[in-house]
């Protein structure tokens, strides 16, 4: 670990902090979006097409509105009071921009047609599938094979140099597409909203990755005063992306509960989640790289195609990370978008990077083997002193420093290159490794802090925690600037009557709420200093407050021990207040003339080794090393679960996870945790986590840059390169399957 | 899920008297799954649990009786289960979770449903829906030239591939059980090779029960003096997921030769696949790779691919290659 070198940073910053909200949980306390009920409540439950594209001929509900406790069926032919959010023309971002039953068209399987709401779930749910929908129904387009009847523009960026001819003249060149499939956002809590109106006035109990997003989104759609909407999602089951914008449930969840006045209660389910909420798109990524004998590389192309749905247009932007990656003077990225009939496509943990770097760096990997030269020692002879995309310097960049630690934790001098070349215990063992990286910002964000006159701290901001310990890192601010301890520190989030915050998403929350959060809690303590001064019976009246300070929750003179001092909020009681209040404010970086100048990114490694038995076709990932420069580490614990998490879910990247459409309906056929794989407990390797530690003091005063995306980016390739080094096979296509590994020639043990 | 009357028996008559055009249900982990997917419809759920069918006993001739009412759990974990029949607690203990081995019993295990996800979903075999004559006969079946990776290969017909799910179920074939039932019509008895029907044109008829019958016992015979058994799953993940191939070997060597060995496959066959070609190809033979490998080729000689499980072939070979050579080391 770095030394620190920080002034400011108490014991707590940078500690192992248990997440505050953790007991809440543990013990079942915590109130998710539907955990929420209100007298009257009613129960909604969706209908799906059952084709993949095309139009509704006719919808019976007849028989459905006779049932027992139906008490509405809402569709495209009764639909009122819901309308669009013009993309990329407003302050607010929606995942699907048609709002559901604008017409009677078919998009993708399992777009809701209708929707039942019934005095009980249970009556709702048989209601719903008495609900008579027929179809004029088309062939829906599910190709995988994205460069399929490809017709629109590719999209240039980046371009620096003469790649093509580079290209043409390299000495070493590697020319080759890799594929990710389809992956569905899993998160434990699905998707879920609780509408209830009060006269004109909406409260939205959700699950959402941006409560204050959300808001304003929910205003427009429903023709309602931004103010009449409040937002809350004070505990999340996570996200990884899937709920950052807002889905049409909770349209569907506010419309019905406008149109019968009471509560409605509506849940995505989970064989809904696999069509309805988001996924990370299929993607198609042609990577050609030219390259002298020494290694150093003379030319970058990066080519994709990314699938997006028929209406809206999300891309997933697989060469974000290219431009930047390695030092080379020719370089292109171009894009192409195709369109599926599949739902929206959304940010799923590393948009953009973790596709994108699976192709690069299995590329990479490729190249070092067409070179004869060691895959790291490529890695290190092509590092990037500079952001050569954006011509800028680094705000801080200690990329090397992770591959030779990472090089040294798993031993890989022993690396032998040749495929099948290393044993251990009857098995063959495949070593691999791959970079990472994540774009750093400061983001806006607002928060109030108010020292309470009994003893406690509040602390409130509109941004949320989705798990990842936001919650917790408010508290250790608050405790690091005052010494008041955690268990009397208050953090309100997730709350649109609070003060706006960030969405909680681009691993940027924790660089955004820092300065927020600091600049509050530095401004109550001055004003409760000054009041000090001013405020006739305390010890310190008269005296200046520049030679005042708070530590241990007691206000003492600077040049005197915490116990000389008294506790703050005796200061409050004397003065009758309810409370010192003061609210702070982040900066965003592009407007910090210090900040503007710089590429600001995130940088790590992944090392991984897998173990490979050829008699039974099995591959099993056995150790993973991680060595991560993310800026300084808040809370090493929950920093460390980010990156453990991640590489978990790179595991099923590589490994697992592939939502397969029948291509007659265009349904996702696996969507079922049963069908669709995602890792284990039983498959997870030995993991090791390291941050470097450095802290980039441009993003905010403590150093921090966000964590939650990166750790999942190079997961993959580093995978796939251990793979081929134990079997000899290289997987383009994820994920890795039994069926490629039956190929291998590596056989006897 | 459509409503259902319930009622408890208290005792195996009433049981077989309430049970009318309904269903029994145990630990109702396959059944309340597939009505709640609305493929199955019961009118009538007949609660068998209280029924004391839950004991393992040993038997006078040296076998084992198991209620049908077993937990896996309990089974996987039974010391003489663990003894003799250790294929038998290592193919429950690779199948599922331990929330589902809890609840799960040996008589639903032995009726447990495919996964096939065309069967699975809601509106198969009706109009507009997928076809799936397991379903509805004569609707065809969506799976044949659909997403098949995880379908049979053996045993399957010109109307259905899907694949039986079950782990126990190999591992009792090769111990070849005895399946205790009864009905209307008295008790009776099942040979376990018999219990489970080759989809053939009657994919919806699944096993050999009569109307009315229920599960009360399975009978494992006398442990064959000198064998090991061996049960090994391959999978993509390495915990709860459906067998892509499964094997289940009993063998016994003596002086270097196979003189005893049975051989069933799960994952690959539309039945718990007991291959009497591989047998017969061990039979005398020298334990070792060769003939293992010859007996792995004559098991799936008649295996027949479809677009996306061609794999499983060279798959179960392994498999089944690798577990003789378990079982006789």
């Amino acid at each position: 670990m770095a030394m620190d070198t920080l002034p400011h940073a108490a014991g707590i910053i940078g500690a192992v902090v248990p997440r505050i909200d953790g007991p809440l949980k543990t013990t079942g306390t915590a109130r998710y979006a539907v955990d929420h009920n209100f007298p009257g409540l009613v129960h909604a439950v969706a209908v799906q097409s059952t084709v993949g594209s095309g139009s509704i001929r006719t919808l019976d509900t007849a028989a459905a509105e006779k049932m027992p406790g139906v008490l509405l069926v809402l569709h495209h032919g009764n639909m009122k009071g819901a309308y669009r959010l013009f993309p990329h023309q407003d302050d607010a971002t929606i995942s699907e921009a048609r709002p559901p039953f604008e017409d009677e068209k078919i998009y993708y399987w399992g777009q809701f047609v209708a929707l039942v709401v019934a005095e009980t779930l249970e009556q709702a749910g048989a209601a719903a599938s008495a609900v008579r929908v027929e179809y004029d129904a088309q062939a829906p387009d599910v190709r995988t094979d994205l460069s399929a009847g490809f017709t629109g523009t590719r999209q240039s960026s980046w371009k620096r140099g003469d790649p093509d001819q580079a290209l043409t003249t390299a000495p070493v060149v590697v020319d080759e597409t890799y594929a990710t499939p389809v992956e569905t956002h899993n998160p434990m809590e699905m998707h879920g909203t609780v509408a209830v109106w009060e006269g004109d006035h909406l409260t939205l109990y959700e699950s959402s990755q941006g409560v204050v997003n959300h808001r304003i989104v929910m205003a427009e759609v429903l023709g309602v005063p931004r103010e009449n909407v409040r937002v809350i999602s004070r505990f999340i089951g996570s996200g990884f992306g899937g709920k950052l914008f807002p889905w049409p449930q909770s349209t569907l969840a506010a419309v019905a509960a406008r149109n019968l006045n009471r509560p409605v209660k509506l849940s995505v389910d989970r064989r809904m989640m696999f069509s309805n909420v988001g996924h990370r798109p299929h993607t198609q990524q042609r990577i050609r790289l030219g390259a002298a004998p020494d290694g150093k590389l003379t030319a970058i192309r990066h080519d994709f195609f990314t699938e997006t749905s028929m209406l809206d247009d999300f891309v997933e932007h697989c060469g974000e990370q290219t431009p930047f990656l390695y030092s080379c003077p020719n370089l292109e990225v171009t894009t192409g978008m195709v369109r599926r009939n599949v739902g929206a496509p959304a940010p799923m943990r590393g948009p953009g990077a973790v596709p994108g770097l699976f192709a690069l760096e299995s590329a990479m990997d490729e190249l070092a083997i067409k070179l004869k030269m060691d895959p790291l020692e490529l890695r290190l002879k092509n590092d990037a002193e500079r952001d050569e995309g954006t011509n800028r310097p680094f705000s801080s960049r200690h990329l090397k420093e992770c591959y030779l630690t990472g090089a040294e934790k798993i031993g890989w001098k022993q690396r032998t290159p040749e495929p099948g070349s290393m044993r251990r215990d009857g098995k063959y063992i495949g070593w691999g490794l791959a970079g990472a990286s994540w774009a750093a910002a400061r983001i806006p964000c607002t928060a109030t802090v108010e020292l309470c006159p009994n003893g406690r701290i509040c602390v409130r901001c509109a941004t949320q925690d989705i798990g990842t310990g936001t919650y917790t890192i408010f508290a250790q601010v608050m405790q690091a600037k005052t010494g008041v301890p955690l268990d009397r520190i208050d953090v309100f989030l997730g709350d649109t009557s609070l003060p706006d915050g960030p969405t909680s998403g681009g691993s940027m929350v924790t660089s955004a709420v820092l300065p927020a959060a600091t600049s509050a809690a530095n401004e109550a303590v001055t004003r409760l200093l000054n009041i000090a001064t001013l405020t006739a019976g305390s010890p310190f009246a008269g005296a200046k407050a520049d030679t005042l300070t708070v530590s241990h929750a007691r206000i003492h003179a600077k040049d005197q021990p915490a116990s000389s001092g008294i506790a703050f909020e005796e200061v409050i009681r004397m003065a009758n207040l309810s409370g010192i209040t003061a609210a702070g404010k982040t900066i965003p970086s592009w407007e910090d003339p210090k900040a503007r100048d710089f590429s600001m990114h995130s940088f790590g490694a992944h090392f991984a080794e897998v173990e490979w038995e050829p008699e039974i076709a099995r591959i099993r990932v056995s150790r993973i090393f991680s060595i991560f420069d993310c800026g300084r580490i808040i809370n090493k614990g929950a920093g460390a679960n980010q990156i453990l998490g991640a590489a978990v879910m790179g595991v099923g990247m590589a490994l697992f996870e592939d939502t397969v459409h029948d291509p007659r309906t265009g349904q996702p056929i696996n969507g079922s945790f049963a069908d669709y794989l995602v890792t284990t407990c039983a498959d997870l390797p030995a993991l090791d986590v390291t941050f470097l530690d450095y802290p980039d003091l441009l993003v905010n005063e403590y150093g921090a840059r966000g964590i939650g995306e990166i750790g999942m980016a190079g997961v993959a390739p580093a995978i796939t390169s251990a793979v081929y080094h134990a079997t000899g096979i290289r997987v383009r296509e994820l994920p890795i399957r039994i069926e490629d590994l039956l190929q291998s020639k590596i056989l006897e043990v | 899920m459509q409503t259902f009357n319930y009622v408890k028996a208290p005792n195996i008559d009433k049981a077989l008297t309430g049970l009318g055009s309904g269903k029994f249900i145990a630990g109702g982990t396959t059944l309340v799954d597939l009505m709640k997917l609305d493929v199955e419809r019961p009118s009538t759920l007949v609660d068998i649990n209280v029924l004391a069918l839950d004991k393992i006993e040993k038997l006078p001739d040296g076998g084992l009786r198991i209620g049908a009412l077993v937990r896996n759990s309990d089974l996987a974990w039974n010391a003489d289960v663990q003894k003799s029949y250790a294929v038998l607690s290592q193919a429950l203990l690779s199948g599922a979770s331990p929330q589902l081995r809890n609840m799960a019993t040996t008589g639903g295990n032995l009726m447990q449903r495919t996964r096939c996800a065309y069967f699975r979903e809601p509106s198969a075999g009706t109009p507009g829906g997928y076809g799936c004559n397991k379903r509805t006969p004569g609707t065809g079946c969506a799976a044949m030239d659909g997403f098949n990776r995880t379908h049979a290969i053996l045993g399957t017909s010109e109307h259905c591939i899907a694949t039986h799910p079950s782990d126990m179920c190999v591992a009792m074939a090769a111990l070849e059980a005895v399946i205790h039932v009864e009905g209307p019509k008295g008790k009776r008895t099942i040979a376990f090779a018999d219990f489970h029907k080759l989809p053939g044109d009657t994919p919806h008829i699944e096993n050999a029960l009569e109307p009315g019958e229920l599960i009360t016992f399975v009978d494992l015979p006398k442990p064959v003096e000198g064998a090991r058994s061996v049960y090994l799953k391959l999978r993509d993940r390495a915990s709860y997921e459906f067998a892509l191939a499964s094997a289940a070997v009993v063998a016994k060597v003596e002086g270097g030769h196979i003189r005893y060995v049975r051989v069933a496959l799960g994952g690959v066959g539309t039945k718990p696949w007991r291959s009497h070609e591989a047998e017969a190809t061990l039979n005398g033979k020298p334990a070792h790779a060769a003939a293992f490998r010859a007996a792995a080729e004559a098991a799936l000689a008649t295996a027949k691919p479809r677009s996306d499980n061609a794999f499983k072939v060279e798959l179960a070979k392994r498999c089944l290659t690798r577990t003789l050579k378990l079982a006789t080391a």
